[in-house]
């Protein structure tokens, strides 16, 4: 039994103690853990976004290449801050505009892609038991997702289907769900014994 | 009215519109522009990140001003938001910048850097803790809730139970084909759904930003003339 030398991996699991505490009930340990990780994430955030994009995107094409077209996103981003300046804050609205804008062009074509993919997927490419499930399945899901016709007579019995098959799967995911968090705790307690009192290898 | 309603219906009419042609025009011009647009969006996302980080700071700043329950808090998501950003913006994110590497000589540039402990040593591991901590609650939220009253309860319950049990050794060891039943729920019922799911998603994105591109859906630019 080794317990651990290393500052870093002691202040890893002290915070790591402290958000377990929660178990017990809501004390001030688990409540500085939780706003020091809210913090740090905010902190990380900039940084990242610091390093990745002012400096890569911005500062060294800007600089380096005088390339001045990176000035037009520039400016974009610097009207999000009109809206704290009342009288001209609607000028926000610009860059907001091209971001949902841009956003929507570049996700039509790929949910498209995406669309045919699935549709293609579904296809059965030999008739077996497999496959009539796929096709089974696919269609009464969506047909229980389909609002525009009452879900009374055949539509209803379809969509009944359909919501046998979404029970199924949220209960695959709900399992799944629970094995991920298993495992993180196990992760978690492996680096408690292990990494910082040593006393599992 | 200009500036305030038809210059922004106009900006994401036209950039949508652009977008989605480019997608059809296999030309290396087509290609520079799609990735001259993405740079964009990434630039112009990242001044949305500040003013998310600028009202979590002034809601912070208000609560100390305030001494609103709890205000000491507020003090330490302060602290180790500035002090974080500080150490990435000055010491480097993924390797050390010239700056630090000038204050400090000692640090080499395949050193890991200050903000990569704070991520390896205190972010990730809290984030894997809180994350740890939902089996517990998940656990007792599935027995209050998981009561088989109806077929579609049990049917939940059911999978829910053979996935979970399916995926442990202790699963095999109740039953030898339990993985195989796992196996075959993910592959055929459970892939249907998602299927089914995914594709009704799709169309409502392909419906939302058809909507958005030609003005109809309009709500993103906020309320007020």
């Amino acid at each position: 039994m080794a317990i651990a030398t290393n500052f870093w991996i002691w202040i890893a699991a002290l915070l790591t103690l402290a958000i377990y505490s929660f178990l017990y009930k809501d004390n001030p340990f688990y409540k500085f853990a939780e706003y020091l990780l809210v913090g740090i994430s905010i902190g990380y955030g900039i940084s990242v976004y610091w390093h990745n994009t002012i400096i890569t995107k911005v500062y060294n094409p800007l600089v380096y290449d005088k390339n001045f077209l990176v000035l037009i996103p520039l400016l974009l981003g610097l009207l999000m801050f009109s809206r704290f300046f009342k009288n001209v804050s609607y000028l926000s609205r610009i860059p907001i505009a091209f971001v949902v804008g841009a956003g929507t062009g570049l996700s039509v074509p790929s949910s498209f892609e995406f669309l045919f993919k699935q549709v293609y997927a579904t296809m059965p490419l030999k008739l077996d038991f497999g496959s009539l499930i796929i096709v089974v399945g696919v269609i009464s899901t969506l047909v229980y997702f389909f609002f525009s016709l009452e879900h009374k007579g055949f539509v209803g019995r379809v969509s009944r289907v359909g919501i046998t098959f979404i029970m199924v799967a949220f209960g695959a995911a709900f399992g799944y769900t629970i094995m991920a968090r298993v495992s993180l705790f196990i992760g978690r307690i492996q680096f408690l014994l292990s990494d910082w009192l040593g006393i599992i290898k | 009215m200009f500036l305030r309603r038809t210059l922004p219906l106009l900006v994401s009419a036209i950039f949508g519109i652009a977008l989605i042609l480019q997608f059809f025009v296999p030309h290396p011009a087509s290609k520079s522009f799609y990735n001259l647009m993405l740079d964009w969006l990434i630039i112009v996302s990242a001044f949305t990140y500040l003013i998310a980080v600028q009202s979590t700071v002034e809601l912070h700043f208000t609560k100390i001003k305030r001494k609103v329950e709890g205000w000491q808090y507020s003090i330490i998501v302060l602290v180790s938001l500035f002090v974080t950003a500080l150490l990435g913006v000055f010491g480097g994110a993924f390797m050390p910048t010239t700056l630090w590497m000038k204050i400090f000589p000692s640090v080499k540039p395949t050193d890991t850097t200050p903000l990569m402990y704070t991520y390896l040593y205190m972010q990730m591991p809290m984030q894997s803790t809180i994350f740890s901590l939902l089996a517990f609650y998940m656990a007792s939220a599935a027995f209050r809730s998981f009561r088989a009253r109806s077929f579609d309860a049990t049917l939940l319950l059911v999978t829910a139970g053979i996935v979970t049990l399916g995926r442990v050794p202790l699963g095999e060891f109740i039953y030898k084909g339990l993985p195989d039943v796992v196996e075959w729920i993910l592959k055929y019922p459970n892939m249907a759904a998602q299927r089914g799911i995914l594709i009704g998603v799709q169309l409502g994105i392909i419906a939302t930003s058809i909507k958005i591109i030609l003005g109809i859906e309009r709500k993103y630019l906020g309320g007020g003339k």
